[in-house]
């Protein structure tokens, strides 16, 4: 059975990103951020990349990372999702290094995946897996031609593409490292309804590009997985973080001469949607570990986060927002932040659907 | 007392002194409860040894392995759940030497006389009145969803006995004996066809105060204790993924391709989905209770499970369909055990019904969950202050 608690090495981690993102990434700055053409926060990166080693955490100490786990990265995501923090930490530290992970490992690319992996470890790299942030663990890809040694076509929908320095392209079957400062690679941004995770098409014109591995399915379906599985602690601290936030509003807020809070109508939704949180906390700490300890379940375990944690998140979201009233609808109040990330996430890495479909299937529990 | 190693040896001089396959079941189990191993937790000479409440695992996993038999917490489950803590919290010394035996061993069945047809989640405002006579109180009242009370031999009692006084200020608390003359237990059929339950009518019931449990007028309090335990269902077992009703339908479904729809897909995954996430919950809930660290989930654990019991078996009846449409008997009958599993769908829908309004409804749960857990102000009171006889009815 999973250890779904947090171990006290975890709980200083979280207090330590917590206090760094408390000084470094209040709502106001996320926002004024997001409506610059510069929506990547590249110095607080630089910091909890950098300084505090965390885009590491997945990479064994002798590529240069941290040697630590899906459990740990679980963690700072929780807290990157209270933030809705403008970081390439899921695409890069979690969903590129988990795809190199498994380049590496396959021993496949002549250390190329090795060398990617330590760069990236080190936070000076920013390196991002150039599939649609939709497309689910396992879905059919599409879009890249591979010819006479370099890469030509179109992809759309890259999440944190315009901050990245190389992208990990799959094209006829294998994947490939691609620089983005070269002739031959365009990043166009395109409008996102997340600003803080922003997209963008990415286009070849004859790039070059380094074979990582001859079978990009495998590589590309372990770092889906683990986006897909520790996206649901992403969104846990969203849920949280509503929940929390909407909590001490509607204490505060009065009408009709008590606190608003104070009407059961309202207790009850809140009262539900702790529910729902507390179980994403179990779904989101089970699938992080289910990574982390190399687990046999660990396809039904991210399958079932995702099912999970992604219209909690949202609902969470939605009820924030409307139990704020007026306030909620206002571009200044942080809700709407929340709100477009957790619908974003409620697509990325696959629907809850898609993720329902996919567990039907592993616990044969077969549609008709 | 509290050492792993000599809890082992205590048990294994029980076993060896009454050797389970040739000492009667009842001669067995009082001969552990003296021995002290009943509930470890529980202080010496009371069927226990003042250890750790974790520490009754050690001794059940001994006994089991030995083939030692128990005490069916399943039928006494009232008297183990709610009356013993009761008892041993609130009870004169003599209270507790008598029951807390006779309770734990089996031989003497516990109900409790909390509900009435006026007061059901507003349980404070209850009319049942107790009148001082001597050294007796007389009771005069109707008590209502009370389990058990055809088989119980005492109840768990609580009465008003001070009208004037606020309503939950004017309660006391009472062991009552289920087979006093004034004592009528009637069987109260349900939507199942079942009469699980009973309507209990007390007429000039004679209680002497050496049955008092706790002060005149604290009854209110010494209920919150009972009312604690109720509530606390989560016990140290793990429960295997599709272990609850979801595994019923999974089953079937796995079984009888013919009955597969994609609707019924939809909503079936849906609800595995929320059935593991459920289980999840509760197994972290339990890492948390080992760890030393109990967390506040268990305050929600009784609403997830009563939505989804009720969601799965409505689930259930559909997936069944025209043989959905039957019911296994309507004949009445008085089972001393509520069994979901071994039920036909039809009965599971009509049952989980009832998993949203006993032991507090799920309304009254989330108005707690929202006060305590995430600390949401009350809502205002009218009914404060105000002596019980003064208040609409």
């Amino acid at each position: 059975m999973s250890d779904l608690l947090y171990t006290q090495e975890e709980d200083a981690l979280r207090a330590a990103v917590r206090g760094l993102l408390d000084d470094r990434c209040d709502a106001a700055a996320v926002l004024a951020r997001a409506e610059s053409d510069r929506p990547h926060d590249l110095e607080l990166w630089k910091t909890l990349a950098g300084e505090m080693g965390l885009a590491g955490l997945l990479v064994p100490e002798r590529l240069g990372g941290q040697g630590a786990s899906h459990r740990e990265a679980a963690v700072v995501l929780e807290e990157l999702g209270r933030a809705v923090a403008p970081v390439p930490y899921l695409t890069s530290a979690v969903v590129a290094t988990q795809t190199l992970l498994a380049c590496e490992s396959a021993g496949a690319g002549g250390g190329e995946a090795a060398e990617l992996l330590g760069a990236l470890a080190t936070g000076r790299v920013i390196g991002v897996l150039a599939v649609g942030l939709a497309v689910a663990p396992g879905a059919p890809l599409t879009g890249v031609r591979h010819e006479d040694g370099a890469l030509h076509g179109e992809l759309t929908g890259i999440a944190d593409a315009t901050g990245a320095d190389v992208l990990l392209v799959p094209a006829d079957g294998a994947l490939y490292a691609v620089d983005t400062a070269q002739d031959g690679v365009t990043v166009t941004p395109q409008v996102s309804l997340d600003l803080t995770r922003p997209l963008a098409t990415v286009s070849f014109d004859a790039a070059r590009a380094r074979l990582l591995t001859p079978d990009a399915a495998a590589a590309v379906r372990a770092g889906l997985r683990a986006g897909a599985a520790l996206l649901a602690s992403e969104q846990l601290g969203i849920a949280e973080w509503c929940l929390t936030e909407t909590v001490r509003y509607t204490k505060e807020r009065h009408q009709f001469n008590r606190p608003v809070g104070s009407f059961q109508a309202l207790k009850h939704r809140l009262a539900q949607l702790w529910l729902e949180v507390v179980g994403v906390r179990a779904a989101a700490r089970n699938a992080a570990d289910a990574l982390a300890t190399g687990s046999a379940d660990a396809d039904v375990a991210a399958a079932l986060a995702q099912s999970y944690a992604a219209p909690v998140a949202v609902r969470a979201a939605e009820e924030a927002l409307q139990l704020h009233g007026g306030i909620g609808m206002t571009w200044e109040h942080p809700v709407h932040l929340c709100l477009k990330r957790a619908k974003a996430d409620s697509i990325a890495f696959g629907t809850a659907g898609r993720h329902r479909e996919a567990l039907a299937e592993l616990v044969d529990l077969r549609a008709p | 007392m509290t050492d792993a190693a000599e809890l082992v040896i205590r048990t294994q001089e029980l076993l060896a002194a009454h050797p389970p396959a040739t000492t009667e079941r009842t001669d067995f189990l009082k001969a552990r409860f003296d021995a002290g191993l009943a509930w470890v937790h529980y202080p010496e000479g009371l069927g226990g040894l003042g250890a750790a409440r974790s520490a009754q695992a050690v001794v059940d996993a001994e006994l089991e392995a030995a083939g030692a038999p128990d005490n069916d917490p399943r039928r006494i489950g009232i008297g183990l759940g709610m009356a013993a803590p009761t008892i041993l919290g609130y009870g004169t010394e003599e209270q507790k030497r008598r029951f807390l035996r006779p309770l734990w061993v089996g031989e003497e069945v516990w109900c409790q006389l909390f509900s009435e047809p006026g007061a059901g989640s507003d349980l404070a405002a209850l009319g049942t009145r107790a009148v001082r006579d001597g050294d007796d109180w007389v009771v005069n009242g109707q008590k209502v969803w009370t389990s058990s009370a055809h088989l119980a031999r005492w109840a768990i009692l609580i009465a008003r006995t001070d009208p004037d006084a606020p309503k939950h200020r004017g309660i006391t608390y009472f062991v009552c004996d289920m087979t006093d003359p004034g004592v009528d237990v009637r069987p109260l059929r349900q939507i199942t066809g079942e009469a699980e339950f009973n309507e209990v009518f007390l007429t000039d019931v004679r209680i002497p105060d050496a049955h008092r449990l706790g002060e005149v007028g604290d009854g209110w309090k010494v209920a919150q204790t009972t009312l604690m335990n109720e509530r606390v269902s989560i016990g140290g077992a793990r429960i295997p993924r599709e272990g609850g009703m979801i595994g019923i339908v999974a089953k079937t479904w796995r079984e009888r391709p013919e009955l597969r729809t994609h609707d019924l897909h939809q909503r079936l995954m849906k609800l595995w989905v929320e059935a593991e996430v459920a289980r999840l919950t509760g197994e972290r809930l339990r890492q948390q209770l080992v760890a030393g660290h109990p967390g506040p989930e268990g305050s929600g654990m009784k609403l997830g499970f009563a939505r989804l019991n009720q969601e799965i078996s409505g689930l259930e009846v559909e997936l069944m369909g025209e043989e959905g449409l039957l019911y296994e008997d309507w004949t009445m009958r008085r089972p001393e055990l509520v069994d979901f599993v071994g039920r036909d769908p039809g009965y599971r829908y009509l049952r989980a019904k009832g998993n949203s309004i006993e032991g507090g409804t799920s309304e009254v749960l989330l108005n707690i969950v929202a006060e305590r857990v995430l600390g949401l102000p009350s809502e205002p009171r009218t009914d404060k202050d105000v002596a019980w006889k003064d208040l609409a009815r």
